[in-house]
């Protein structure tokens, strides 16, 4: 099985971890990933204006890179996730943005949302199965509590993202499951750990990370798993709560198959 | 000349693609957000002051620079009127003007540490500067 994979700017310098884990954990798991051969920083936001073109562009070439190249697009970030599949919902349904991206990138075919874009979790669950991953495992991780923490971007907008229940989320705890260990649930789960806003207003972001660390481990979650380098630095760097370890879900994934 | 405030308020229509009218005052945009305690006027009011074309009030607000574009305000909102895209379209509205940039590319060197991902400042741009 093959993919078109966009590993986005932060997985190639501050995040290399999340990437070289999901590389060799989808190599285990038989599947090819294939870095697009040229491809932008999306713009780690989505440009929520109706007139903004140019900041749609990046992930538009990605998409059609992949299209061109006949794959689906997998994607690992949060948030590059986040940006890719909405701007590919707007060349899908937004007929202005559609038209003026064709226009200003003059393809030989135009494009129009045709490429399946979904995260690597995604494919864990929907391509490999997680039943097919638990019978991959070579080292379960017996005994560990782990909370997920879903933050924003994989979730919301549901209606667009369609990635899980927006409000109570299992992807995650799922894949816990089949990677041994025990899922921990926690109310605050899928709120927002400060976001982009911790470069400005230090303060803010580490309240929303502390009150989610103190949330986890209420619970007794004794490690949090993330798939965005942002949520990683907010909760593990910025957050002025006691400490709980924090990892890349790729990491896990990467011991539980053997190759980390 | 200056733009009018309802000049303005069409503006903000336009470039969100939201429309007030739609709005039933329920306040569960603001009773859900996370930001909720750091904003001088919340997302609720937000809606109902385009609704009014008060703009210019808006445009001051601290709330600009709060919103932590969560979506949890679009995700809850039963009448789908994604209050956000408000907030993003307003913000817009002033970092658009000249010199009004809310971060500055030479106050990036104090604000970084070793483990903050270019993320951050690549999204804190995309959102403050232009």
């Amino acid at each position: 099985m093959k993919f078109s994979y966009y590993p986005g700017c932060t997985l190639k310098t501050k995040a290399k971890d999340l990437d070289a884990y999901g590389r060799r954990a989808a190599e285990a798991l038989g599947i090819t990933l294939e870095e697009l051969p040229e491809w932008q920083c999306c713009g780690a936001v989505y440009p929520m204006a109706k007139d903004e073109i140019a900041t749609k562009l990046s992930s538009v070439r990605a998409l059609v890179s992949a299209r061109d190249l006949g794959n689906d697009l997998v994607t690992l970030c949060s948030a590059c996730h986040h940006v890719i599949k909405r701007v590919n919902g707007d060349m899908q349904n937004d007929e202005n943005i559609r038209t003026k991206a064709n226009n200003y990138l003059q393809l030989e075919t135009p494009y129009a949302g045709e490429t399946k874009v979904i995260h690597y979790l995604e494919m864990l669950r929907d391509v490999v199965g997680f039943d097919e991953l638990k019978k991959k495992v070579v080292n379960p991780l017996k005994g560990r509590k782990i909370g997920a923490y879903y933050g924003c971007m994989l979730l919301r907008p549901s209606k667009e993202m369609q990635f899980d229940n927006p409000e109570n989320p299992t992807i995650i705890e799922d894949f816990i499951k089949a990677i041994g260990a025990t899922p921990v649930l926690y109310p605050f789960r899928n709120e927002c750990c400060g976001g982009y806003v911790t470069l400005s207003k230090k303060e803010l972001a580490q309240k929303k990370a502390d009150v989610i660390l103190e949330s986890a481990m209420e619970q007794g979650a004794e490690e949090l798993i993330t798939a965005c380098p942002l949520c990683m630095y907010n909760l593990d760097a910025n957050s002025t709560a006691h400490k709980l370890p924090v990892h890349y879900f790729t990491e896990l994934l990467a011991e539980a198959l053997g190759v980390k | 000349m200056p733009a009018t405030e309802k000049e303005l308020a069409e503006t903000i229509r336009r470039i969100s693609g939201v429309d007030t009218r739609k709005c039933m005052k329920c306040g569960k945009c603001s009773g859900t957000c996370p930001a909720f305690g750091e904003m001088d006027i919340h997302p609720h009011k937000f809606v109902s002051m385009v609704e009014k074309g008060e703009i210019d009030e808006l445009m001051q607000s601290k709330s600009l620079w709060t919103c932590l574009s969560c979506f949890a305000c679009v995700e809850r909102c039963p009448r789908n009127v994604e209050p956000a895209r408000l907030i993003e379209a307003v913000r817009l509205a002033v970092i658009r003007r000249q010199g009004e940039n809310y971060l500055k590319a030479d106050q990036i060197p104090e604000l970084l540490d070793e483990k903050l991902p270019q993320q951050a400042i690549t999204s804190a741009f995309r959102k403050y500067s232009k």
